[in-house]
């Protein structure tokens, strides 16, 4: 079972309020749920829309084909029709009745302002509209209740709660839905919020960030649990300072993390240098959106890899990766400081848009399983005499101790070229072993890299390759492709840089076709792995007008180069 | 009076003789000990320029970042380990041109650090451009028919906005700039001590004769907690200026404003566990 909900209207009418309820309302009737968002840069009217999908059994992705609309005015309905499966229902209110023009049969008119006035309050309409949606998808009202008793107040809940019986009560049809065999407990998480938990199990006490969208949330999450976990979450006077103060503050001993979108990514281009040269570790999220400049706020794109790969003059060491799912959104993050920890080195979470707003149902984390390593030397670790940062050692690690906890001992970073006190040096000899020193880190992550999740079948013909958000579409369509009879698999990337090249060079030698799956203008991904292997893609699909490409656009740009 | 300071450092210093920095590292020095601080407790952050070099000449913690950017470092140390006492020393190009908004920002953010702005008129690391101090009708290799831009007054910006402890001095009078320095580090909250230092290569207007001539002790009986009277005083300057405690206000500083850390250990001391966080899971359920 799998149904395919779309709720529309302009910013301000309600369809989050709407979209949020109805989610929960599925999440706790066991359902598994994949929400993703369409909305404008504007506070109010334009167009956004929500999709929810869901079914008995776990979803990655979303897709185009709709099994119901959900009108909030008609903009939604002559906008998002065409995508209507047959046997598909529009549920709109009626007084928008004489303003559409589509067969009967495809609408259900609701008497929802009607119902909310009687109600006494007409700003009750979306909770109106979830009472009918919960009659509609054969839900339990007593779980809607629920719902609302945790989301509103005495007089408010009252009202609401008038509301939802009232929607309820309307004359309407149920779908005949599969229910939920599973019903284990899952949490709904998006992958923001699951960076932001992943930061906080791994003992983050201080997050420094400029508000840019999409990536906002991550600090939203933070701040609203900061006072309970006695943290620091500060609004920095730009990303400059943002990323300075993580820097400053990752020097004095403890973790500290910074989070943005390319734009801001952009104004801390120079800081991740100083990270690198000061080899203070750093982590470091960009939650894409489509550049450059301002681009398109509120929608979706992987353009920034390329950038993100050599961001900051001259040459650093530094990891990259990106998420896949909320699950590794979480686990990974938390990695990420270990990593940046123990060689002392940059690395940057990518996410973007479509993922940072994906709401899904996955298994709770389990917080047994994050470890947090520090690497910090202690006196007993150090040498007699003046405290080195940057003293040449065998593993080619400098000993980092925390500035003040150790008396006798200073530490001195720099962002000049320095010796190993951390004084300026104009050495062409220091030059060359503190670059070496340096640049030896590459090949320690690259032994910590993971190699990409493979989708298919042993040896397939077509390999399509991916990385970050695409995973569940390229997942399934695989899955599709391959009941259709093809012989398909892709390869979906997390770690990204170093670039994990084992999997991808046995399933590539195997592969009649190489295509990559990318949500930009240039293939990004492509350029790295063929700067990486020299292995050159035969096709490219590639899509950059700020919208997640949709399983059923995925298969047929498939099927075209096939 | 030099000798056998705990914070001596034996790097060699890349300045030019006669400049400026050298007494003005002495007094810092000297206002340390004077304090009673070790080297270990003490952080010097700095950004770039020769005013900026600072921290390798002093034996003390040291973060020597970005040009513009020695605030923002500084910030964040303090924020992780409150118990460091922790500097800035920074030129006025750094500090005021290109880490303007940090300065700004700072002002209003209030953090107890203290910053001393090595205050020469011009660029010197970068040979000798107009910096937002450097006066109108400076004549340098880039301003080649005088300076134009109106001069930025670091001290009435910082009284404007509500900056709790606003000071000038002179290295050129180390006693004056000994105590000035004490007092500052001593403000709980973010402190701007805005020092004149001639660069003898660099600036040959405002030389340590022109500011010897110029600079004038505030009186006697001056109040630096009467803010529309500092704010008068931080606008003389053709006519003299004045020098000392410019502004004073006691506000509490930034970490002292969030209640919930107040019982708390500093951040850098906090035990971790992955544990502790599991409770915020359950928003997600
Ligand atoms: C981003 C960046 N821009 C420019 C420079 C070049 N630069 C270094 S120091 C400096 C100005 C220094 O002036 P000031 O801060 O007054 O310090 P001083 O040398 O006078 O002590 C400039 C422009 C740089 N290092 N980084
Ligand atoms: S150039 Fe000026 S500021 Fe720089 S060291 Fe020489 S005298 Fe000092
Ligand atoms: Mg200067």
């Amino acid at each position: 079972m799998d149904f395919n909900l779309l709720i529309g209207g302009s910013a301000g009418q309600g369809i989050d309020t709407l979209g949020t309820l109805l989610e929960k309302v599925l999440q706790r009737s066991s359902y598994y749920l994949f929400t993703n968002k369409d909305y404008m840069s504007r506070i109010r009217g334009g167009h956004n829309f929500n999709q929810i999908r869901f079914g008995s059994k776990p979803i990655y992705s979303h897709k185009n084909a709709l099994d119901a609309i959900v009108a909030f005015d008609e903009t939604t309905v002559t906008e998002h029709l065409s995508r209507l499966k047959e046997g598909g229902k529009i549920l709109l209110d009626e007084s928008l009745k004489d303003e559409i023009d589509v067969s009967e049969d495809q609408v259900v008119y609701l008497p929802l302002k009607e119902g909310a006035k009687e109600v006494g309050n007409p700003k009750v309409f979306s909770v109106v509209f979830l009472g009918a949606l919960i009659k509609a998808l054969d839900l339990d009202l007593k779980i809607g209740k629920k719902i609302l008793e945790k989301t509103f107040k005495e007089k408010l809940l009252e009202v609401n709660h008038k509301a939802l019986i009232k929607g309820f009560e309307m004359d309407l049809n149920s779908w005949d839905l599969k229910k939920p065999e599973n019903t284990d407990q899952r949490i709904m998480i998006n992958s923001n919020e699951a960076i932001a938990l992943g930061a906080l199990a791994a003992g983050v006490t201080f997050y420094s960030a400029y508000p840019m969208t999409p990536s906002t949330s991550i600090m939203e999450f933070l701040a609203a649990n900061q006072k309970k976990a006695r943290i620091v979450v500060e609004q920095a006077e730009d990303e400059i300072a943002a990323i300075n103060m993580a820097i400053g503050a990752s020097y004095a001993g403890i973790r500290a993390m910074t989070g943005t979108s390319g734009g801001g990514f952009s104004l801390m281009a120079e800081a991740l240098g100083l990270a690198g040269i000061t080899e203070t570790p750093l982590v470091v999220a960009n939650v894409q959106r489509p550049g450059p400049a301002t681009g398109f706020p509120t929608r979706t794109e992987q353009s920034d890899l390329s950038f993100i790969l050599t961001a900051s003059h001259g040459e650093i060491s530094r990891m990259v990766t990106v998420m896949r799912t909320p699950e590794e959104a979480f686990y990974k993050t938390a990695r990420a400081f270990n990593i940046s920890e123990k060689y002392q080195t940059l690395v940057i979470l990518m996410n973007d848009q479509y993922l940072a707003d994906a709401n899904q149902t996955i298994k709770p984390f389990d917080f047994s399983k994050i470890q947090i390593d520090r690497y910090i030397a202690g006196e007993e670790d150090l040498p007699k005499g003046d405290y080195q940062r940057y003293r040449f050692t065998e593993d080619g690690i400098s000993p980092r101790i925390i500035p003040g906890k150790i008396p006798g001992k200073t530490v001195l970073a720099d962002s000049d070229e320095h010796d190993e006190n951390g004084n300026i040096t104009e050495s062409a000899e220091v030059r060359i072993k503190m670059m070496d020193k340096r640049m030896n880190k590459m090949k320690a992550l690259a032994e910590e890299v993971e190699e990409p999740w493979f989708i298919g079948k042993e040896n397939p013909e077509i390999l399509l390759v991916g990385w970050g958000s695409t995973y569940g579409t390229l997942r399934e369509t695989v899955e599709i492709l391959q009941e259709e009879g093809h012989s398909i698999g892709a390869l979906s990337f997390g770690d990204l840089y170093p670039l994990p090249t084992k999997v991808l060079k046995e399933k590539v030698q195997g592969a009649k076709k190489i295509i990559n799956v990318e949500q930009n203008y240039t293939g990004q991904f492509a350029k790295l792995i063929r700067q990486e292997t020299g292995i050159a893609f035969d096709h490219s699909i590639l899509k950059y007008d700020g919208r997640q490409i949709a399983l059923e656009e995925l298969i047929e740009s498939v099927k075209e180069v096939l | 009076m030099d000798q056998q300071n705990l914070f001596d450092c034996s790097e060699e210093k890349a300045w030019c003789p006669g400049c400026g920095n050298h007494g003005l590292l002495e007094g810092i020095k000297q206002a340390l000990q004077e304090l009673g601080k070790e080297p270990h407790q003490v952080v010097v952050a700095s950004g770039i320029g020769q005013a900026a070099k600072l921290p390798h000449y002093i034996k003390a913690n040291g973060f020597n970042g970005l040009h513009g950017r020695a605030i923002p470092p500084a910030v964040g140390i303090k924020i992780a380990n409150p118990d460091l006492t922790v500097i800035i020393h920074s030129g006025d190009g750094d500090s005021y041109g290109e880490g303007g908004n940090h300065f700004l920002h700072n002002v209003r953010r209030n953090m107890d650090i203290t910053h001393f702005v090595h205050d020469n008129q011009i660029y010197g690391l970068t040979k000798g451009q107009a910096s937002p101090t450097s006066r109108p009708g400076h004549v340098t290799g880039i301003q080649t028919e005088g300076v134009i831009l109106q001069p930025f007054n670091p001290i009435a910006t910082a009284i404007s906005l509500g900056c709790g402890f606003v000071a000038r001095t002179f290295m050129g009078d180390r006693e004056h700039m000994v105590e000035i320095m004490k007092a500052a580090i001593k403000h709980r909250g973010y402190a701007l001590v805005d020092i004149f230092q001639p660069c003898v290569v660099f600036n040959k207007i405002n030389t340590f004769k022109w500011y010897k001539d110029h600079v004038y002790k505030l009186e006697e009986d001056y109040d630096p907690g009467d803010k529309v009277a500092a704010f008068q005083k931080s606008l003389e300057f053709d006519d003299g200026i004045p020098i000392g405690i410019i502004y004073k206000e006691d506000r509490p500083p930034f970490l002292d404003t969030i209640e919930y850390l107040s019982e708390e250990k500093p951040l850098v001391d906090r035990d971790l566990d992955p544990k502790n966080a599991e409770e915020f899971m359950d928003q997600f359920y």
